[in-house]
């Protein structure tokens, strides 16, 4: 069994560049995956008795590749010739994989690979599942249960998504730097996408709370092939130092833990050591952007040995920072925030005020204000604010937490 | 004969560790490293952080280059390293198998004698 674990380990690690590899061959998701699933199974059959071998990718695309060419061979007696393009292109695949395997096709296949998992016509959710499917290799049981959907449903949904992808061409041509640069961005989000819906799921669902370290992975998978991007040095750091936090997000009976209520001494300090160099880094490069910032930010509570300790006018400015780079009603709902602890409640509420068309159905947002108005003594207005969070929470946990909150305000006996 | 001990690994199976497994295999390396450090032969040992969070500065034409990113783009990654005193390099070596034995995520040890210039830490 422990051989098994360790060439699961290692299967999984080599798959998005196999797969990247396996795509380009032969153009189509589907035969790709099929062939990379055979290479897994011959590898799991011969690499106990022989060893892993000195390049566990270059072997699963080998023999990946060569499983491919048999079925289509096989197929091919039954139904047409695939096109020429097809064909040509599998000769070219004969050439010596080593050569291939140090070109920077490498970078390529792997950047193509997530790129098609974001094609804009994707919602969220599809963009999601087909990353964790594709990239990942997550088994669709498993990301089905991270849905709670059932498992036909899930595949559905795959299927669907696959298809859609497929429609739109897959971009084989080798991208210019340009095109990489602008691939980057929507990559950057579908990691991010993963990482939240992991991070919202509350502290009951493991296979959810498993996306964060998927979606970590995934990021320094995309540092690693693209060493100097500032903003994907931000996107790890970010996430590791949110995931840093998630022992301590939740009590013991599953209810919210609020930011400065948590037991520090619990934080992951080596995930929290790995963020703040990932963002020394980034910092030399004097090119700020939205990852970076709420990265900086988040670095900011990490610092604080204890809540009290925390440097709020500095996440003031690097909130303002963040309203220029990447304006929203929730960015500034955040600084507001960072204004009450600097400035005082009224101060906050003050500027709280114009927010309310744009965040109306918004639950932190009357979670906050609730929160503002009962440290003014506006008791009345500030249960009303929380009666309309509650009418708003996603999760029982949120609703929980802001009755917990109109507990209090009744304690303060205001 | 002071010795560094240099894990390699494949760092995306290493930093893919669960908490469990993690503990399991630093609990075994540590039962390995035990009896050295009970006979004073084991010096500072060290985990790197993955090679995405490391910098390089080459030599350039003039100004040295800042590179983001490992020195050298390899499949195996240098993990951390073991400082120990020991005798022979036999020690060394017998050392190294019994860590290798006990961690499924190193491919190589090398084991490479230094010379001490600051055992404090400091220059002067």
């Amino acid at each position: 069994m422990k051989d098994l674990a360790w060439i699961d380990l290692a299967l999984t690690a080599a798959r998005p560049q196999a797969m990247g590899a396996l795509l380009r061959y032969f153009r189509d998701l589907d035969t790709a995956e099929e062939a990379f699933q055979e290479a897994c199974l011959r590898a799991i059959r011969t690499w106990p008795d022989k060893g892993p071998p000195r390049d566990p990718t270059a072997w699963l695309i080998f023999v990946g590749r060569n499983s491919g060419v048999d079925q289509i061979r096989r197929t091919a007696r039954n139904t047409a010739l695939p096109d020429e393009e097809v064909l040509s292109d599998l000769s070219d695949a004969e050439a010596d994989m080593a050569e291939r395997l140090d070109g920077s096709h490498y970078r390529d296949d792997i950047l193509r690979l997530m790129f098609i998992c974001c094609h804009p016509d994707l919602p969220a959710t599809q963009q999601i599942a087909l990353a964790l499917r594709i990239v990942s290799g997550i088994s669709v049981a498993q990301i089905a249960r991270a849905f709670l959907v059932s498992e036909s449903a899930m595949e559905q949904r795959i299927t669907r998504a696959k298809a859609r992808v497929a429609k739109a061409g897959l971009p084989f041509e080798a991208p210019g730097a340009v095109e990489r640069t602008e691939r980057l961005g929507p990559v950057a989000a579908m990691i991010y996408l993963v990482f939240n819906e992991g991070y919202s799921a509350g502290a009951t669902n493991a296979d959810i709370a498993a996306l964060c370290g998927e979606a970590i992975r995934l990021a320094r998978l995309l540092l690693r092939i693209f060493p100097g991007e500032p903003e994907i040095m931000g996107l790890a750091a970010l996430m590791l130092l949110q995931h840093s936090r998630r022992d301590t997000r939740y009590d013991a009976a599953g209810q919210i833990v609020l930011l400065e209520e948590q037991d520090r001494s619990l934080w992951d300090r080596r995930q929290i050591e790995e963020a703040l160099a990932l963002l020394d880094k980034a910092i030399r490069h004097r090119q700020p952007g939205p990852y970076q910032v709420q990265a900086a930010i988040a670095a900011l509570h990490a610092r604080a040995a204890k809540a009290e300790d925390t440097d709020w006018s500095e996440i003031e400015l690097l909130y303002q920072l963040l309203e220029r780079l990447n304006p929203s009603p929730v960015v500034s709902l955040n600084r507001v925030v960072a204004i009450s602890k600097v400035r005082g409640a009224s101060e906050a509420l003050s500027m709280l005020e114009p927010l309310g068309e744009a965040l109306d159905g918004y639950f932190y947002f009357h979670g906050v204000k609730g929160a503002l108005l009962g440290q003014t003594g506006d008791t009345k207005e500030a249960r009303e604010a929380f009666g309309r969070a509650i009418a708003l929470a996603r999760s029982p946990a949120e609703a929980a937490h802001i009755r917990h909150e109109l507990d209090r305000l009744g304690e303060s006996g205001a | 004969m002071l010795y560094a001990i240099l894990c390699y690994a494949n760092e995306e199976t290493v930093f893919a560790w669960s908490k469990e497994e993690e503990a399991a295999v630093m609990g075994r390396l540590n039962a390995v490293q035990e009896p050295l450090a009970r006979a004073g032969k084991l010096g500072p040992t060290g985990r790197l952080m993955p090679t995405t969070a490391a910098t390089t500065v080459r030599k350039g034409k003039d100004e040295p280059l800042v590179i983001d990113g490992p020195f050298a783009e390899t499949k195996e990654a240098l993990l951390g390293f073991y400082t120990i005193d020991v005798e022979t390099l036999d020690e060394a070596i017998a050392f190294s198998k019994e860590l290798s034995a006990v961690n499924p995520g190193s491919t190589s040890y090398e084991i490479r004698p230094f010379y001490v210039f600051h055992p404090k830490g400091s220059p002067a």
